[in-house]
């Protein structure tokens, strides 16, 4: 059953909470809507399950090319998880999930037994065999979330919906539980749509995600596409952390603010030759693809001071402070490599950014590229005509790429 | 699971010392605890204990057989027969007033919800006697609807309706207090889950809502009884004294005592403070019952 949700928008009061949204999950796919909080998300499922109305005539939610407008929440047949599970704490785990094929009209309603026996299948498939007759509160976190689980799908849902499912349980249990959600929905295979605020769950268990932001969609791909791929400086920054550069080009050279490069370059790449006058991008760089050396070897380098250093866990993280600036670099190393430089507080090195992603700059508040080339750029020259990576290459002018333009950008 | 259960004897086992450590090093010398406790005790004994005694005492002074005449006498059984009546409309009624408006006030937003609240809590405001006031003003021969009740010739002040409404009147908020802080805090989450599970408004509210708050309830009921069947300020200004006929319990005891049949007043007394210590036994029995199942730590016995 594909879930396809058409311009919708939502206001509560003077907040927006999504402004003209439209998305598309096609049947059997399990995805992801991944934000910062605020950011629209939580409403959208919502709204996909009924349980808000967008504005009056701002557009539809279909499923299966069925028009759910008039629909109501029972109508849908739609199972929904809540955050905090919301289970009925007067009732055993067993009731719990029997509850949806109990209050079905008697004409629909099936009989005693076979509420037994699907109840039992059930607690099979969540692994809770042995709980049936307990209450809510005298289960964990974890085993409260799969009866949550269970119960919505008592009812046969044409789509699963869940609200943050893994945000009120403890880090291992919430690695735990995801997994075995992308088993389970690899056995069961039901349209599934999940809200989530941190961007690990998100790449992990989906097979597509959307990020969005401030009531809009920001970017639509799979795990590998947004990551690699982000459409605007906002995906960038939101699915990890990122080190932040000034980028300019000129006549197809890339200055990057800070690096000096007169033995070197960074520019250079065909694509870029052909823009005409000095063009600004913002450029980021994820700490792990920051190496940092005591001797400058011909590729393009920023000079910084070693800030503060924190070495526990697997990789070991490093501030440096960019020389002239209060600017601090975050850098993540491999222990080895670490222990290898013996780093002393306020030592002179040198930070090499591996790869540098670049937007064009007016992109950074948010917007996404396309909406932005609408308008004319406040510096003389042209726009960068889409995301750029960078790489420095020693004693030579760095190739560059072009990304193609991913899905949703637009 | 395992892991709770195996954690529990050593907690158990490390809580005497807890206690018996702290109060050393935050309480009060041996000596203030026994002067405080002493002075608490003796407080307790001479302005509760000692009454409650003085009523069966009093109550039994002629004896058993006084005691039994004192109650079965024609006007006195009229008098408790018109306080259960009385209970027994005063009480339903607010309790569906009480869970309706709970139910509306703790689950749904509205515009005047606070004015709502205030509303209800008004008869708890109000001194019984105005409560009673307001009734005859309304429905008394000079008040507001007189001419019109008396035309159709329908008796409401100085007779049993007027007890009924006064009655009901004094005791609506009981039901509702109660539930609108339970129902408020249990928020609208469950019902949000019976809906999408398909279950209709009523199959929620029955299924979900009620069961939810069915402790107090309860509880809200027992106390709203307690004070239907003991209410006399509200009573007494509209109730006319007719013996036999608009005569409740308390107002009895106090036409009794007026008479200076002690021993009767005392006996029929004694009855209302009979309720008053079940009211309270059941009570307590129901904050017992209602606080297990609402423990989220300690395992139930599987059932």
């Amino acid at each position: 059953m594909s879930i396809r949700a058409r311009n919708i928008s939502k206001t509560f009061g003077r907040f927006v909470a999504l402004r003209n949204v439209s998305l598309d999950v096609p049947t059997g796919e399990l995805v992801a809507l991944l934000g910062p909080s605020g950011s629209g998300k939580t409403t959208l499922l919502r709204i996909l399950a009924g349980l808000e109305l967008p504005d009056p005539g701002s557009g539809e939610v279909l499923f299966h090319d069925e028009d759910m407008s008039g629909r109501s929440v029972g109508e849908r047949r739609v199972g929904f998880v809540f955050q905090h599970y919301a289970l009925f704490r007067h009732m055993s785990v067993f009731e719990n999930i029997a509850f949806g094929l109990r209050v079905q009209p008697r004409r629909t309603r099936p009989s005693k037994r076979e509420i037994r026996a699907r109840v039992r299948r059930l607690l099979a498939l969540v692994q809770l065999e042995a709980f049936a007759d307990r209450y809510p509160s005298q289960l964990s976190g974890g085993q409260r979330q799969r009866v949550a689980l269970a119960r919505a799908l008592a009812v046969e849902p044409r789509v699963l919906l869940l609200d943050e499912p893994f945000g009120a349980l403890d880090a291992k249990v919430r690695v735990e539980l995801r997994r075995w959600l992308r088993r389970l929905h690899d056995e069961i295979h039901v349209t599934s749509v999940f809200v989530t605020h941190d961007q690990d769950e998100a790449m992990e268990v989906a097979d597509r995600v959307v990020v969005m932001g401030q009531g809009c969609i920001e970017q639509v791909g799979t795990p590998d596409e947004v990551y690699r791929h982000p459409a605007n400086p906002f995906v960038y920054r939101f699915l990890g952390s990122a080190n932040r550069f000034d980028v300019r080009f000129r006549e197809g050279c890339a200055v990057v603010e800070g690096a000096d490069a007169d033995e070197s370059g960074w520019g250079g790449a065909g694509d870029l030759a052909g823009l005409a006058g000095w063009v600004e991008g913002v450029g980021y760089a994820r700490p792990h693809e920051i190496e940092i050396v005591r001797e400058r070897d011909g590729r393009p380098a920023i000079a910084a001071r070693v800030g503060s250093t924190y070495a526990a866990g697997p990789m070991a993280r490093v501030e440096l402070i960019r020389e002239g600036s209060v600017d601090p670099i975050e850098v993540v190393l491999p222990y080895e490599r670490f222990d290898e430089l013996a780093l002393r507080p306020n030592e002179r090195v040198y930070a090499i950014p591996r790869r540098i992603h670049v937007f064009p700059a007016a992109a950074e508040a948010g917007a996404d590229p396309a909406r932005v080339g609408a308008s004319a750029p406040p510096w003389p020259g042209g726009t960068l005509p889409a995301p750029v990576v960078l790489h420095p290459e020693p004693g030579a002018f760095a190739r560059a790429e072009v990304l193609h333009r991913v899905e949703g950008a637009g | 699971m395992a892991g709770t259960l195996a954690m529990r004897p050593a907690t158990a086992h490390a809580r005497p010392h807890a206690r018996a450590r702290i109060p050393s090093a935050i309480a009060e010398p041996p000596w203030a605890r026994a002067a405080l406790i002493a002075t608490a005790l003796a407080f307790l004994g001479l302005f509760l204990f000692l009454p409650l005694a003085a009523v069966f005492a009093q109550a039994f002074e002629g004896g058993v057989a006084a005691y039994l005449e004192a109650i079965r006498e024609p006007n006195a059984l009229a008098a408790i027969r018109l306080t259960l009546f009385t209970a027994a409309i005063a009480v339903p009624l607010n309790t569906v007033f009480g869970v309706a408006a709970a139910w509306a006030i703790g689950k749904f937003e509205f515009h005047g919800k606070g004015a709502l609240i205030t509303l209800i809590d008004l008869p708890f405001a109000v001194s019984p006697v105005i409560s009673g006031l307001i009734y005859v003003l309304l429905f008394g021969l000079h008040g507001w609807l007189g001419p019109w009740l008396r035309a159709h010739d329908i008796q409401i002040i100085f007779a049993v309706p007027g007890i009924v409404l006064a009655t009901i009147f004094v005791t609506f908020p009981f039901v509702a207090r109660e539930l609108i802080p339970l129902m408020q805090a249990q928020g609208t989450e469950e019902e949000q889950a019976a809906r999408v599970l398909g279950a209709s408004g009523w199959q929620t509210f029955r299924r979900v809502t009620l069961p939810n708050v069915r402790w107090g309830l309860l509880y809200g009921v027992i106390l709203c009884n307690a004070r239907a069947m003991g209410e006399f300020g509200a009573v007494s200004v509209v109730s006319g004294h007719i013996r036999g006929l608009t005569n409740t319990a308390p107002l009895h005891v106090e036409i009794l005592y007026n008479e200076y049949n002690f021993v009767a007043a005392f006996a029929v007394a004694s009855l209302l403070a009979l309720l008053a210590l079940v009211t309270l036994a059941a009570k307590g029995l129901v904050e017992r019952l209602g606080a297990r199942r609402l423990d989220t730590d300690l395992p139930e016995p599987i059932r």
